[in-house]
């Protein structure tokens, strides 16, 4: 399951944040009356199609996945947590009918009103988004119900449940990450046509607005993920613990970088004296919770790489920071982006790079909560199905998601060489009656 | 009523959408499977493509949705009914993936060969993912599904004679379903040939979903008389609502009578779904866990139903929108798949 969510998530984070590109491209378009505009808005549209659909069929096998896999957590806790599911398949439902709507609309609604048909979906990836990470953020800290003496789950209040302490910054976290990766991703694409020659106004376009969007949201991120991790020391201190790889409760801790985590602290890596301390209260003299704090099998495992994720993911953020930095400091100065080829190589690593950030946060968030599925309340071996032959599944899932992600990468990358070979500025105007309806007209009835 | 009959009542009102919508584009997948390479394949094949393009996404929400709705209220049946049953489960979340991206890739795939394999993948699916599907309700039906985790068999559970019919009815409802819609989008499209094409394949198919509904109820009557009972007392009334419906459908397709089609034959499929539902009561699991038993926390059932009423007030409105737009015609594949081009005057 950890590998299938570690696919959906980033299918997820193109569903969520790429129609918003796409809007504003759009928007652009019709604003200014700017045909590359309205053409790259079509062609994302396209690829947005080609992406939503992958990530609705995958988000699909995840709702399997929950019975499939985990019957114990779904069956006693589904009652609990299941409402935001439930709200999430109305956000859903709206993003796959808008989409749809907005995608086959190109020929035969006029501009504004298309417009408006896309504004349904980047609203309800939002509202999803909410739903689903609320979910993940109710399993780090379970509220809204109470075990009773046998552990019946009793005092039911999904409500409760929906809005825990870790919804307030887990949720924005995840869909600033959304837009972070979307435009980073996005960018890159066009940065590496750019550095094969292709310097043309749509190549300018396709860069300059998901890079704007992610310069903009990444020092957000950098901000809100600060205020997560601070959150975390004090609801999860095991978790963040493990991040840091404190072993023992103490005040004045060291914030290492890198290094490699034994049980007797980091070994290796470059360490900040008080730092840590300083990070979690303000100051130096803060005390910080150690993994000494519950017994060696409520430790969560694999510290070195828990470690080493959150660094990694922390680290390519303050880059990502310094890129936006550059391209605002070269629009500020002569609005242009940077003239230095180095701009466009950063830019091009820097969608794989906003990838590895996002699936270094998810491993800290789900590994650091091991061993529990719902923190304190279930472990994760308390929750697997009685069912034998999982693995099988997971082998067969594995292939499966390994020839989907090729799959897409593949038709992706035919439809960008059959747009390069129509060529680029002739396309036709999208809007409009460019040609003669392709549909006979409708019949007498149907046209009543 | 109560509020855990309620909400199993929103949990029925979504399988029936499911199986309306997503039967009949399954169904459509088949034909395209089967509709072979010639001239006229390629255009069934593309009539296909055009109806359900825009609407399939959609279609499959509702599959999402009784999941959910499944295990927030009723999570003890969630994962009795998922643990025992993972084989054909696994099999038929296998068949969503592949027809899902295999339909989404088929038109953008350049390369003839690439294409047919996308189509492939599309058309095969189509058929196996409601096959496993019906079995899974074949084995709850006939009380094969005990509660606990994994605690009924693994393989017994669901290849045996009423779960394996139960799956070949799944594949021909569906079928019959698309053939139908089908002849009306054939209409639709302009194309008087496809438009018989699809008539005719409408009455095979009406014929052989009618004979294996009547094997599946003989079938249960020795092997499950608890749900035979059922349907005979109970849910007799849709049981006998679903063939004249049926039988209407027939009589039409027959004659060329074209109004009127569709509702009935969708009439036809809801009295099915509501007859197993209704001869099931009070039953979740037949025999092993009653809708009252297994229902969760009030507090939680209530959400369910606001959400539900948020859905019917949002969801609905935005469906007919999508369904209205795309029966116009306003709905086109941007300069992709051509719709199917007329026949040959000839």
């Amino acid at each position: 399951m950890a590998f299938t969510l570690g696919f959906h998530i980033i299918l997820a984070s193109l569903g969520v944040a790429f129609p918003a590109m796409m809007l504003i491209a759009n928007y652009l378009g019709l604003r200014r009356n700017d045909a590359d505009a309205l053409e790259l808005a079509q062609r994302w549209s396209k690829v947005a199609a080609v992406t939503i659909a992958v990530g609705a069929v995958t988000g699909t096998v995840l709702s399997f996945e929950f019975g499939l896999l985990w019957p114990e957590f779904t069956g006693r806790f589904g009652e609990v947590f299941g409402v935001a599911f439930a709200i999430e398949g109305i956000f859903f439902f709206l993003e796959a009918i808008f989409i749809a709507i907005y995608i086959f609309g190109w020929k035969r609604l006029s501009g504004w009103a298309h417009f408006w048909t896309g504004v349904p979906v980047v609203i309800s990836g939002l509202g999803g988004a909410f739903s689903v990470v609320a979910v993940n953020s109710w399993m780090n800290q379970p509220d809204g119900f109470t075990l009773g003496a046998n552990g019946q789950v009793t005092n039911v209040n999904p409500i409760d449940a929906m809005f825990n302490r870790a919804t307030a910054y887990e949720v924005p976290h995840m869909i600033l990450a959304a837009y972070l990766v979307t435009g980073f991703l996005v960018a890159s694409v066009y940065a590496v046509g750019m550095l094969r020659g292709r310097r043309d106004r749509h190549h300018r376009l396709g860069l300059l607005i998901p890079l704007t969007v992610a310069a903009i949201v990444t020092p957000i991120q950098f901000a809100v993920g600060d205020t997560a991790a601070r959150s975390i020391a004090d609801d999860q201190p095991v978790k963040f613990a493990a991040m840091e790889c404190v072993q023992t409760t103490h005040r004045d801790v060291t914030e290492y970088l890198g290094g490699r985590c034994t049980s007797s602290g980091v070994k290796g890596g470059i360490g900040i004296p008080g730092f840590d301390s300083l990070l979690v209260g303000w100051s130096t003299d803060t005390k910080v919770t150690g993994l000494d704090s519950v017994p060696p099998s409520d430790r969560p495992p694999a510290n070195t790489m828990l470690h080493w994720a959150f660094d990694a993911m922390v680290g390519i953020c303050t880059l990502l920071i310094a890129l936006g930095a550059w391209l605002g400091w070269a629009w500020w100065r002569r609005r242009d982006i940077p003239r230095s080829k180095w701009f466009l190589r950063a830019t091009a690593v820097s969608g794989v790079a906003a990838i590895v950030a996002l699936e270094c946060g998810w491993i800290v968030t789900e590994v650091g909560r091991q061993p529990w599925v719902v923190y304190k309340f279930m472990r994760t071996e308390d929750a697997v199905t009685g069912a034998s032959g999982v693995w099988v599944t997971f082998s067969a899932v594995l292939l499966l998601y390994t020839g989907l992600a090729i799959a897409t990468v593949f038709i992706l990358r035919t439809m960008a060489h059959r747009w390069r070979a129509e060529g680029i500025g002739e396309a036709e105007v999208p809007y409009g009656p460019s040609e003669p309806p392709p549909a006979p007209t409708p019949s007498t009835r149907s046209s009543a | 009523m109560s509020k855990p009959d309620a909400v199993a009542a929103v949990l029925w009102v979504g399988a029936t959408l499911y199986a309306v919508f997503g039967g009949a584009d399954f169904g459509a997948g088949f034909w395209a499977l089967i509709a072979g390479r010639g001239e006229r394949g390629e255009r069934a094949r593309a009539l296909v493509d055009w109806a359900i393009g825009p609407v399939w996404e959609a279609n499959h929400v509702w599959l999402i949705f009784v999941l959910v709705v499944l295990w927030t209220a009723f999570s003890v049946a969630f994962s009795s009914i998922m643990s025992t049953l993972f084989i054909p489960l696994s099999l038929a979340a296998f068949g969503i993936v592949l027809r899902g991206s295999g339909f989404a890739f088929h038109k953008m795939a350049h390369r003839l060969r690439n294409r047919q394999l996308a189509e492939r993948a599309f058309g095969v699916s189509s058929l196996v993912t409601p096959f496993f599907m019906g079995t899974v309700v074949g084995a709850i039906a006939s009380g094969r599904v005990p509660v606990g985790n994994a605690a009924g068999d693994a393989v017994t559970s669901w290849v045996n004679a009423p779960s394996l019919l139960t799956g070949a009815l799944f594949v021909a409802t569906g079928a019959y379903l698309s053939a139908v819609f089908l002849v009306s989008d054939a209409r639709r499209a302009g194309d008087p040939d496809l438009e018989s094409y699809f008539s005719t394949r409408a009455l095979v198919a009406a014929v052989a979903s009618g004979a294996i509904a009547v094997a599946t109820i003989l079938v249960y009557r020795a092997d499950a008389p608890f749900i035979y009972h059922g349907l005979i007392n109970e849910g007799l009334p849709l049981v006998i609502l679903s063939g004249v419906c049926g039988a209407a459908v027939l009589a039409m397709l027959w004659r060329g009578v074209r109004r009127g089609l569709r509702p009935l034959a969708v009439g036809a499929v809801v009295a099915v779904v509501w007859g197993w539902g209704v001869a099931q009561h009070p039953y979740l699991l037949p025999k092993a866990l009653t809708i009252d038993e297994g229902a969760g926390a009030s507090e939680t059932l209530t959400q369910v139903l606001i959400v539900f009423g948020v859905a019917v007030a949002l969801v609905l409105p935005s469906l007919g929108l999508l369904y209205t737009l795309a029966q116009r015609s306003i709905l086109e594949g941007e300069g992709e798949a051509p719709p199917p081009a007329s026949p040959p005057a000839s």
